[in-house]
Formats: structure tokens, C-alpha cells, sequence
């Protein structure tokens, strides 16, 4: 897929223990299922409904999504570094496609 | 003769208009005021807590008092836990009392958070209560509730 989501950790490096924050937004309509278009038809609910994210392939974070998680989802956490290795942030969609975006952490 | 509206007329008519207006906007003022129609969210409660009652306090769940925006109205919610292996924070339940459905979300956070705290953008459809479930892994829960008051919802028709 296309999308490129956009991931900010506010430290690429630290030390064991330190308390890392990631920010990430990423490009999505989440049709929510409710709305009808001119016709007067629903518009078909497609949201991401599922969040990970995996620090050297330990998950740290998940969020299930429902529709009433606003349209380009934005989210904000934290986790402890305890190794260095890659961070991996992973969307599922309602219709099973995947967006992946993947930074590094380095621990030190 | 062509019809042409008079002065009297004109100004009768603006009269009649504005009074519409007037009760139209009431009308929309009572619909916007907190959420009586309640959605399912207690039931939504109920079967993550398993039937246990949360008790208040540990949860802080941050909402602007008014939202101008019901599309995307940013939350943040916070638990305070040490977030060790032997006592942390495993799931935390969003729902709101008057959106269409009461799902919003459901954080799962794990020891190697480290944290227990996240932040996203949730909708509203109308000014209503918004209410977080934690549950920690001793079996206990905590939750936290908030009324935002919604200028314009957020489930757009």
C-alpha cells in the first residue's frame, strides 16, 4: 500500500529504562458506517481497526480501533527501551490489507 | 399587475422566518444538550469488567470541557501504575454514552510500556459522558469519567 505513515520518536538513542514516546499519524478515512451519501445510501464502514507496535518483535503497545477513532488516527505512546532493535508499527485494515511503518531504537 | 410583495409584506414574512429560526435553533439546543438517549456503553462496561464494579480514581482521563469539533476531539488517558511485570496495567476500555455506538477504543498496554499512558483523537457525535475502563492484571478495575460538551458532532450525515 501506499500510505506512509508518519512516526516520531522523541529519542533514536537511549539509555536502558529510559521511557520513549512515539507519535504517529497516519493518512486513513475511517469511514465510520453511519454516514450516507447523496443518495441517501451508508457508505460502508472501513476503518483501521487494529494497532501494534512491537519493539524487537516484543509487542509493547496495541489498540483496537472502533469507529469512532477520528479519520487520519493519530496516536501517542510510550514504552521502556530495553534493547536497541526496530520498532515496528503495523495497521490492520477492515478489509485485511496491512500499512507497516518501522523506525529503530538504539540503547545504549 | 406583477405580484410585488409590499413593505408590510416583506417585513411580516422576515418576521415569520426569523421566529422559525428561533424555534429551529431551540429545537437543536435541546437535542444538543447531554446525551438522555443512552447507548449500550454500561453493557460494554459490564462484559469487559466481567460483571465487577470499577472502583473510581487511578484512571485520569483528559477531554477538553468543550469540544468545537466532535470529528476529532483529543483524548489522552493515563494510569497510574509502576507498569512492572508483577503489577500493571493490561487493557484499557474507551466508550462514550451518546455516539451511535459506544466503542471507541481498547489500549492494550503490556509491563514493557513502561507507562501506562496514551493519546489519540477520538468523535463525538453529540456533548455526552466519556468513560475509561482499566483493567490491571490482578483482576481489579478503575475507571474515570469525563462530560465534553460538543459543538459540532463528529458522525456527520
Amino acid at each position: 500500500m501506499a500510505v506512509k505513515p508518519r512516526i516520531k520518536l522523541d529519542k533514536k538513542e537511549a539509555k536502558k529504562g529510559d521511557i520513549v514516546e512515539v507519535k504517529t499519524l497516519v493518512s486513513h478515512v475511517m469511514e465510520s458506517g453511519q454516514r450516507r451519501d447523496n443518495a441517501g445510501n451508508i457508505v460502508p464502514r472501513k476503518i483501521l481497526n487494529k494497532f501494534t507496535c512491537t519493539v524487537n518483535g516484543k509487542q509493547v503497545f496495541a489498540a483496537d480501533f472502533e469507529p469512532a477513532i477520528s479519520a487520519n488516527p493519530y496516536i501517542q505512546f510510550k514504552f521502556r527501551a530495553e534493547e536497541s532493535g526496530p520498532v515496528v508499527l503495523t495497521w490492520t485494515d477492515d478489509d485485511g490489507s496491512k500499512i507497516v511503518g518501522e523506525e529503530s531504537i538504539k540503547v545504549g | 399587475m406583477t405580484p410585488k410583495f409590499n413593505r408590510r409584506q416583506i417585513v411580516a414574512k422576515g418576521a415569520l422566518a426569523l421566529g422559525a429560526a428561533a424555534m429551529g435553533a431551540a429545537a437543536l439546543g435541546l437535542s444538543t444538550g447531554p446525551a438522555l438517549a443512552k447507548n449500550d456503553s454500561d453493557e460494554v462496561i459490564q462484559k469487559f469488567t466481567g460483571g465487577k464494579k470499577p472502583a473510581e480514581g487511578r484512571v485520569k482521563l483528559d477531554l477538553p470541557e468543550i469540544a468545537e469539533n466532535g470529528n476529532t476531539v483529543p483524548m489522552t488517558v493515563t494510569v497510574d501504575s509502576p507498569m512492572t511485570a508483577q503489577s500493571h496495567v493490561t487493557d484499557v476500555l474507551i466508550v462514550a454514552d451518546g455516539n451511535p455506538r459506544s466503542g471507541v477504543t481498547t489500549f492494550h498496554f503490556s509491563p514493557e510500556s513502561g507507562v501506562a499512558e496514551a493519546n489519540t483523537r477520538i468523535r463525538l457525535a453529540s456533548s455526552q459522558n466519556v468513560m475509561a475502563v482499566a483493567k490491571m492484571n490482578d483482576g481489579s478495575f478503575f475507571m474515570a469519567s469525563k462530560q465534553v460538551k460538543v459543538t459540532i458532532g463528529g458522525c456527520g450525515g
